[in-house]
């Protein structure tokens, strides 16, 4: 099982689509390391900066459907490849968010309310979030505070983090 | 308590169930196309497991970079063209017989209703057209859909679009879904499926509904279903005719799968569009969607008429009536894909690659091409197009160029014109 912790990246937007996470002209890559320079380089927001501000993050914490778009497993490798684990969204598109537990990483669902106010809080500072999975709880930390907060993902969702993957699983089940 | 279609698909193709909510299917179809697939099967290689469960049941083609342009893209093609090889898949088309995979799967007959199927392509939901439960899954689901024929899905709530009134001459498929995704956003139906019904669903045929179910996804869904009906056993007819003995019989065979009337709907929603306009996006997302007539002066450099949305013959058929006679506008590369071969010849017979020609349009292979911006017809910074395609989004068709989706009658209109303009087809 991966460590899911570290420093938090705030990417204060709705409906990042895959295409921003991984454009399509790297999909020619068949190593998932070829993403890793790449990774939300077609971002639209402003003051952002892909390289600089992607470096030592660990955790993404966003808006509203997180993902959509292209099917491409691309997108979680270019996280992964990055060491970025964890997504934080207030909701995510159906294929972007299995892939994440599919690849053994954490795709969680807060409500809109609890992702306005982390933002609110802790959004324009320097943050760490550590997410344990067995007992279902995001510590949020930054110099002036420490928030903890309950999440819940299924118990499927939580057997393919544990297991490292549907791949093993299926091909020992059916 | 009636049932809706996914649910009776869900229902039949039952393997197992997870702690509760989350269904594995058994698939009747696992399609494969070069761009995804390789991963796949080099993940399942590296762990020991390069088996297929059915290669009757799995089709594979190259569509999305054909011909290769570079030895990237050559080294895709040649992982997918040994591995269908060595694993007997017969069904694979390579160059010269191939063409996008949401086009040319359904003509070749793969697709029926009730079937589930998966594609490691977030479009696989065009598939729905024919009353199957088809979606669009990541590299892993693809690899356990080839190496166990099973995929598993949290069991699907329903959105109803009825889809009703009398669409106004000009107005087309493509508009329609267009309006779907304004009026229920980009994640209107996450985690749902939609199913598209009323009079006007019933009234089109496949070409038409396939347009309809290829967006679905635009608006977060996993599947876009229409009901099977005697259209549907008639597109099929060619492939199924052995089967049964005679259209009513595979008609009521077929019709086990279709909604009941008291199914339970998680969503409804009741859409006339006796009043519709042509319309297309503006700005990087799909439901960013206004009336043609109220884009005044947006000029375009490129306008690109093809994809799995609308490629199909009926939409080059209405391209070309607009372009008869006309040259298009000299500031505008027209770049027209047939879908698949079989289209790209049925439009040479009938004269419509010729009409393309003589108005100034460059025609291609099939291909996707420039609908992802990977090869024929990628845009520059700052230009800006107007295609046939299903995605805005920033960056699609190249780095720092505009989309603007439209249907083929407006992109021909437009690419006369050199701005974004209403089809002399159109009259209010
Ligand atoms: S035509 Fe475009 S949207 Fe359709 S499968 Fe090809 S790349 Fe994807």
């Amino acid at each position: 099982m991966k460590e899911f912790k570290g420093n938090v990246l705030f990417l204060d937007r709705s409906d990042i689509n895959t295409d921003e996470i991984i454009p399509a002209k790297y999909l020619t890559e068949i190593e998932k390391a070829a993403m890793k320079p790449h990774l939300l380089e077609d971002l639209q927001l402003d003051g952002f900066h892909p390289k600089a501000d992607i470096k030592e993050k660990a955790v993404i914490v966003t808006q509203d459907n997180f993902g959509c778009g292209s099917s491409r497993e691309h997108a979680p490798w270019a996280l992964e490849e990055n060491g970025i684990y964890v997504v934080i969204a207030s909701s995510f598109a159906r294929i972007f968010r299995q892939n994440m537990f599919n690849c053994g990483m954490l795709a969680i669902e807060l409500s809109k309310d609890r992702i306005n106010t982390i933002f609110k809080e802790f959004g324009k500072s320097n943050v760490q979030i550590a997410v344990d999975v067995e007992t279902s709880v995001i510590m949020i930390q930054s110099k002036d505070q420490t928030k903890k907060i309950e999440f819940q993902i299924s118990e499927f969702d939580r057997a393919l983090i544990k297991t490292g993957g549907w791949v093993e699983y299926a091909d020992k089940h059916y | 308590m009636g049932k809706t279609i996914a649910e009776k698909i869900f229902e039949a193709h039952l393997a197992d169930e997870l702690f509760g909510d989350v269904s594995v299917l058994k698939l009747d179809r696992v399609f494969c196309h070069e761009i995804t697939t390789p991963t796949a099967i080099r993940d399942l290689v590296s762990r020991g497991k390069d088996r297929v469960f059915d290669p009757d049941k799995i089709k594979a083609v190259i569509d999305h970079v054909t011909p290769a342009k570079d030895s990237k893209t050559a080294m895709q093609g040649k992982i997918l063209r040994e591995w269908a090889k060595r694993h007997g898949i017969k069904d694979f088309f390579d160059i010269g017989h191939n063409g996008i995979c949401h086009a040319i799967f359904p003509e070749k007959g793969f697709v029926q209703p009730g079937f589930t199927i998966i594609m490691g392509d977030s479009h696989t939901c065009t598939h729905g057209a024919f009353g199957a439960f088809a979606a669009g899954v990541g590299t892993t689901d693809l690899e356990v859909g080839i190496l166990k024929g099973v995929c598993t899905f949290k069991t699907p709530q329903t959105y109803k679009i009825e889809i009703i009134g009398t669409l106004p001459k000009g107005v087309f498929a493509k508009d329609i879904i267009l309006k779907v995704i304004k009026e229920i956003t980009v994640n209107g139906a996450t985690n749902m499926v939609i199913e598209f019904r009323g009079n006007i669903v019933d009234e089109m045929n496949m070409d038409q509904r396939m347009t309809l179910s290829n967006m679905a996804v635009e608006a977060g869904a996993t599947s876009g279903i229409c009901l099977p009906d005697m259209t549907t056993v008639e597109y099929l007819w060619e492939f199924i005719k052995d089967e049964y003995s005679s259209r009513q019989d595979a008609l009521d065979t077929f019709s086990r799968f279709r909604s009941d009337d008291d199914a339970v709907y998680a969503k409804h929603k009741t859409i006339d569009v006796s009043d519709l306009e042509p319309l297309t996006t503006f700005g990087y997302k799909p439901d960013n969607v206004k009336p043609v007539s109220q884009m005044k002066g947006i000029r375009l450099d490129q306008v690109y008429i093809g994809s799995c949305t609308n490629g199909r013959l009926e939409d080059l058929r209405i391209a070309a009536k607009v372009l008869e006679g006309h040259i298009i506008n000299d500031h505008v590369r027209g770049i027209v894909s047939p879908a698949t071969p079989k289209i790209f010849s049925q439009a040479m017979e009938e004269g419509i690659l010729k009409t393309f020609m003589d108005s100034g349009f460059c025609v291609t292979n099939p291909t996707c091409g420039a609908c992802l911006g990977m090869s024929s017809g990628v845009l520059s910074d700052g230009e800006v197009a107007a295609a046939t395609t299903n995605r805005n989004f920033n960056g699609r068709m190249g780095k720092g160029g505009m989309v603007h989706l439209v249907s083929p009658a407006t992109a021909a209109a437009s690419a006369i014109k050199g701005e974004i303009f209403n089809s002399s087809l159109y009259c209010k």
